[in-house]
């Protein structure tokens, strides 16, 4: 396991996670994963192969409901906690199809 | 150049075809909530806090979507995951309020199986997964185009979803319409959706490629969307093949795009993406905890499967003595082949009841825009009818036009028979009666018939029915006619 930084395409993600960063704000950011990289890069050395993957750390399975309507929202109260809507519609900045 | 044109054109391509094919679950609540699952409410009147993302709320399983998925899983012969588990596919677009949408990415709960067409071929299936389906986009049109904006309707936001993935076992657009059609077969026998294509409960993309006819080679391959009929798909296939086929005989490569289908000009053209590379970043959804089917479940769904369209074909073939072709159209649908059941059950008369089924009924049915669910016909009524027939009470005439009120109006055919005088006139004093006025009224006919003219004599048996209104036993009225012209 080599230990040289992770590179990682900041703009990249950025861009998937909508955020516009700046140069400073990248950099600050790349320092910081790369940091988080390290401490992971730990856990790449252990034996990990008698050990079940795991998605969930909750000692739980089969959380499920039986197929019940309740109520929903009123509409107008719905609508309410958006920022733009438009006759029963909520309303957002338009897109391309 | 015209060399390499012309050793291009020497070429021959086969189509390589996969399928996804989308469904709606015919549960009562959505996936994650108890919003109802409803198609055509009001906008926005079918959402809560987790269907619209709201912070602090908490999605919770379906239990009956699961089971529905499962089961189809077990009809199409896949294997059920022992562990499954859901996964947050991520992307910005406005038709998920929480900017991701639950699926399942790496552990579906249904993997392998095959639909198998009524040729016997069968099509592998990749796997089977279990969704959430998204919001509806309302785009353009009057003033809202004007201020550039987009409406959202969340009510099918949350709803849940099945995905079947084919693997590329198809090799023409006539065969994915059969896979279409035996898939929706059995969907609608297991009754996991109402499979209504045009109200997009289920709904299909195709990926198709070409390679050199008997070659393994790996095509590039075009993905085609918004296709929403069977017959969409077929078309929109045969074009998409006709074009990669000009492309490549040109000399040209065929690059890797996601195609539109444009029903009304029939044709696909290339679909301006949002984002061209695809990174969903799926990850495991914190909030949900994994789903173990153990096998004591599965068997129990497995246990409650229905006979399966296929099977039912088969049986109808080997207990009826139907030919293939009814056979095959009496199974497409369950509530059709369950009616068909019913009314032999009564009568006795496998092939009478196919074919007023798939005769009579049918046109009844589709003149009235009507369905087999939505008549009030029962099939006792059918059943007595043929009875009618069979013993001579209505003629064959006179039974199609009580059919027709027996599918508008649900009416027992007895009543209508009697109400509208149409039992059949087998009475001889009546049939001489009836036979000596046509012969009064015809004598040019008689004359004919009498020089020897075979044609004439139909005539005046027609001239017979006309005037009992198709009630007089023609058997009859033939004995009749023949004694008295000698
Ligand atoms: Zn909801």
């Amino acid at each position: 396991m080599s230990n040289k930084p992770i590179d990682m395409d900041i703009a990249h993600v950025a861009k998937l996670a909508r955020l516009a960063l700046t140069d400073d704000e990248a950099a600050q950011f790349a320092a910081q994963f790369a940091h988080l990289f390290t401490y992971i890069r730990q856990l790449q050395e252990l034996d990990v192969d008698t050990i079940p993957a795991t998605a969930q750390v909750i000692p739980l399975r089969n959380v499920m409901r039986d197929d019940i309507v309740t109520p929903s929202l009123e509409r107008d109260a719905a609508l309410g906690n958006a920022p733009d809507w438009e006759g029963p519609y909520f309303r957002t900045p338009r897109i391309l199809e | 150049m015209t060399r390499v044109l012309g050793a291009a054109q020497a070429v021959a391509y086969e189509p390589v075809i996969g399928l996804e094919v989308h469904v709606e679950l015919a549960t009562e609540s959505k996936m994650f909530c108890g919003c109802r699952n409803r198609f055509g409410a009001e906008p926005n009147t079918l959402v809560c806090p987790v269907c619209l993302g709201l912070p602090g709320s908490l999605p919770v399983v379906n239990r009956r979507a699961v089971e529905l998925v499962c089961k189809t899983g077990l009809a199409l012969g896949c294997s059920i995951a022992h562990v499954s588990k859901f996964d947050r596919k991520n992307y910005f677009y406005p038709d998920m309020p929480k900017n991701y949408q639950i699926s399942q990415y790496d552990m579906p709960l249904a993997t392998g199986g095959a639909v198998t067409l009524p040729s016997g071929k069968r099509i592998r299936l990749t796997r089977i997964h279990l969704e959430e389906d998204t919001g509806k986009n309302i785009h353009g049109g009057g003033a809202m185009a004007a201020a550039s904006a987009t409406l959202v309707d969340y009510n099918r936001a949350g709803v849940p979803l099945m995905e079947i993935v084919s693997q590329p076992d198809l090799t023409s657009p006539d065969e994915a319409g059969e896979y279409l059609a035996a898939l929706k077969a059995v969907l609608s026998y297991l009754g996991v959706s109402d499979v209504k294509m045009h109200e997009g409960s289920l709904r299909c993309d195709a990926n198709v490629s070409l390679r050199p006819v008997g070659t393994q080679d790996v095509g590039t391959k075009i993905e085609i969307k918004n296709m929403n009929s069977f017959r969409s798909v077929v078309r929109a296939l045969q074009y998409e093949i006709q074009r990669q086929t000009d492309v490549l005989r040109a000399g040209e490569r065929v690059v890797q795009e996601t195609r539109t289908w444009d029903e009304e000009r029939g044709l696909t053209y290339a679909t301006r993406s949002k984002e061209q590379a695809h990174d969903y970043r799926y990850f495991p959804d914190p909030d949900l905890v994994p789903l173990h089917l153990d096998d004591e479940i599965v068997a129990a769904w497995r246990a409650e499967l229905p006979e399966l369209p296929l099977a039912k074909r088969d049986r109808f073939l080997a207990a009826y003595g139907l030919s293939r072709y009814e056979a095959d159209l009496l199974t497409g649908e369950r509530t059709t082949a369950e009616f068909f059941e019913a009314v032999v059950a009564h009568c006795g008369e496998p092939k009478a009841a196919a074919n007023w089924l798939l005769g009579d009924v049918r046109r009844a049915l589709d003149k009235h825009g009507l369905t087999l669910d939505a008549t009030r016909m029962r099939p006792e009524h059918l059943a007595t009818l043929i009875c009618q027939v069979r013993d001579g009470v209505v003629s064959g005439r006179a039974a199609k036009e009580v059919c027709e009120i027996l599918v508008r109006d649900g009416r027992h055919p007895a009543e209508v028979v009697a109400e509208r005088n149409l039992a059949q006139v087998s009475d001889r004093v009546a049939i001489e009666a009836l036979v000596g006025e046509v012969i009064a009224a015809n004598p040019e006919s008689v004359a004919a018939y009498r020089t020897g003219k075979a044609k004439a004599f139909e005539f005046l048996v027609g001239q017979a029915m006309k005037a009992s209104r198709g009630r007089a036993n023609v058997e009859l009225v033939r004995t009749a006619l023949r004694a008295r012209l000698g």
